[in-house]
């Protein structure tokens, strides 16, 4: 059994109710960050734990934190980024829902750290009954004396708002979700100014996900160091997988960074296999954004050795042979599943969350579903597998937000790993419009 | 259909109450920030965001109706047309796809005899397709207002609908 930090105690019954979680030890963090820390040492820790952001980006959670601008007289906001969207991934969705008191728990030591007062969780608006959920928490933990004025006689103050979006995956671009926090239209905004500096109101703002906050209790219970030896390099601690697809047991899953993929996916204490009488064809590891790989490269890297799921082994050979963690949304695809009706699936998604701001991303993606559904549906040309990795390198790093790289990773790397796949759609129209039809040429099951 | 044209527009009491809370959370001259919580609110009473409703809600804030509108029309989960009783929100991306809800979905749309976008002609359904809903690995999923449906099966879809058409 692999460590777990998160979810340690997922399965108490009760563990959503303050009484429980203050039994398996809850709020011991918040005491003894309020009571024998400064702000700066709590951030000391977080740095030392090595902790990259849990959202997709993985930057290091205690640099970004470094960086919050603090001028003297001004507010400073502490954001969580809890509008989970990105296909492929639930943990948020799941850890927020079965232990609420963990994310408000790390909200409390993190705004401690940064020095906010009134901090806020923004939700994808969906979820309204989690919403109630983290509400309830919030209540119980206020009346338990970890939230409000003066808390444990510490002079510091916290107010914690749960704020409902509204239905846009753009929202979980940091600024993006800062305007929309602001009642506006959630379009990203141009950087710099960074949040850290302009973010919430003007004001220097942290933004970041659910999953990273809810280390933070353990990193000050147990040490920076001690969250940093677990992992692998430079890939610490543990990442919670949504694993999805064509498995025995779909689910969210705690790994400790550094458990091979092959593990991940065959072992009975992960996703136990691939759904009996069914081979793997190919894996997007982090989310509907990141590039797909087919069976042998997620399961090696280019020189053979295993594939690890750490940031760094799953990048490993950059775009060629290699993908990202990003969300740890790991979406498995057997045999049966169709690489190109797929493609055009999350082209679709990517049109339809495109806030329309920027041309290349606006047009882009709205082209790119235009032409892969006409392959899909049996009316494409040869050019147009062409043609569709022009327009993604076109969209590629030419847009304020990443939205415009997240719609084009999917695509150019279904073309670079399946191009057989789009022409056996191409050439081969009325075979592959059939109900069910799926291409089963010259690719390499395991 | 639940916004009477010609009623006045304003929340129940409890809301009313519920408002005023919504609208203290923010810091002094930020009370923008209740937009979309407000929105949510008015959602619940009168089903969809009217016209009416979106300057009632302008109104509250002190900000010019363009600014609600500007937003509700962003934001998909904000109906702009009346619907019926219950909004059945259906997952139409890729991991759900995975686990065969296409098909669930075009089952579905048998048995109400709509497509998306459209109300059954006994106002009880109203289909909308909706992208991603974090929960990919309880696929295929519908959401019904807070209510999700997980683990979408024909059958099971029949016995839904049976259960809500009552």
């Amino acid at each position: 059994m692999g460590k777990k930090i998160l979810l340690e105690h997922i399965d108490v019954p009760g563990i959503d109710t303050y009484d429980v979680y203050r039994k398996q030890g809850g709020y011991t963090a918040v005491e003894k960050a309020l009571k024998t820390m400064t702000p700066d040492s709590v951030v000391e820790e977080v740095k030392k734990a090595g902790v990259r952001g849990r959202g997709g980006a993985g930057f290091p959670m205690g640099m970004k934190w470094s960086f919050l601008a603090k001028p003297e007289g001004v507010p400073r906001y502490l954001v969580c980024n809890a509008d989970e969207s990105e296909p492929g991934t639930f943990k948020d969705h799941y850890l927020m829902k079965h232990i609420p008191h963990l994310l408000i728990e790390g909200m409390i030591v993190s705004s401690f750290a940064l020095g906010a007062n009134k901090s806020f969780i923004y939700v994808r608006g969906e979820l309204m009954y989690v919403i109630r959920i983290l509400e309830k928490a919030i209540a119980e933990a206020k009346a338990a004396g970890f939230l409000g004025k003066n808390i444990m006689g510490s002079g510091y103050d916290l107010e914690l708002v749960v704020q409902p979006g509204g239905g846009a995956y753009i929202c979980g671009e940091e600024t993006a979700l800062l305007e929309s926090l602001e009642g506006k239209r959630g379009n990203p905004r141009n950087k710099p100014p960074f949040p850290a500096v302009k973010g919430l109101y003007q004001s220097p703002t942290v933004v970041n996900n659910v999953e990273s906050i809810s280390t933070t209790p353990w990193i000050i219970n147990n040490g920076g160091d001690a969250y940093a030896a677990i992992g692998i390099g430079r890939s610490t601690g543990t990442k919670l997988i949504s694993a999805s697809g064509h498995i025995n047991k779909p689910g969210v899953y705690e790994i400790e960074l550094g458990v091979s993929v092959e593990d991940f996916i065959y072992a009975d204490e992960w996703c136990g296999g691939i759904r009996p009488g069914h081979k793997l064809k190919a894996v997007v590891a982090g989310g509907s954004s990141v590039p797909i790989l087919p069976a042998n490269l997620i399961l090696n890297l280019a020189n053979g050795d295993k594939r690890l799921m750490s940031y760094e082994s799953l990048s490993d050979g950059g775009f060629a042979t290699g993908t990202m963690l990003g969300s740890g949304g790991f979406i498995v695809m057997d045999e049966t599943a169709c690489v190109v009706r797929n493609t055009w699936n999350f082209s679709r998604f990517y049109h339809h969350e495109s806030c329309g701001q920027c041309s290349p991303c606006r047009e882009g993606t709205g082209w790119m579903e235009k032409v892969l559904h006409r392959i899909e549906h049996g009316h494409g040309s040869l050019h147009d597998i062409d043609l569709l990795v022009d327009v993604a390198k076109k969209i590629e790093g030419n847009t304020i937000c990443p939205l415009g790289d997240a719609a084009a990773w999917p695509v150019g790397s279904a073309i670079r790993h399946f191009r057989d796949e789009f022409e056996w759609h191409i050439n081969h129209p009325v075979e592959a419009t059939q109900p069910g039809a799926v291409y089963r040429g010259e690719m390499a099951l395991v | 259909m639940t916004t009477e044209t010609n009623a006045k527009i304003e929340f129940t009491p409890e809301r009313q109450v519920l408002a005023k809370e919504i609208i203290a959370r923010y810091p002094e001259g930020k009370q923008k920030s209740a937009l979309l919580p407000l929105l949510h609110l008015a959602q619940e009473q009168w089903g969809w965001t009217s016209p009416e409703v979106m300057d009632y809600v302008a109104g509250l804030l002190g900000i010019e109706p363009i600014e609600v509108y500007e937003v509700a029309t962003f934001y998909t989960m904000f109906h702009l047309d009346p619907v019926g009783k219950h909004v059945i929100e259906y997952c139409r991306t890729g991991p759900c796809c995975l686990m065969g809800g296409e098909d669930v979905y075009a089952h579905l749309k048998q048995k109400l005899g709509i497509e998306a976008g459209q109300t059954t002609s006994d106002g009880k359904f109203t289909l909308k397709e909706v992208e991603c809903l974090a929960a990919c690995g309880m696929g295929p999923v519908f959401q019904i207002r807070e209510q999700y449906y997980m683990h979408l099966t024909n059958q099971r879809v029949d016995e839904i609908i049976e259960e809500l058409s009552k």
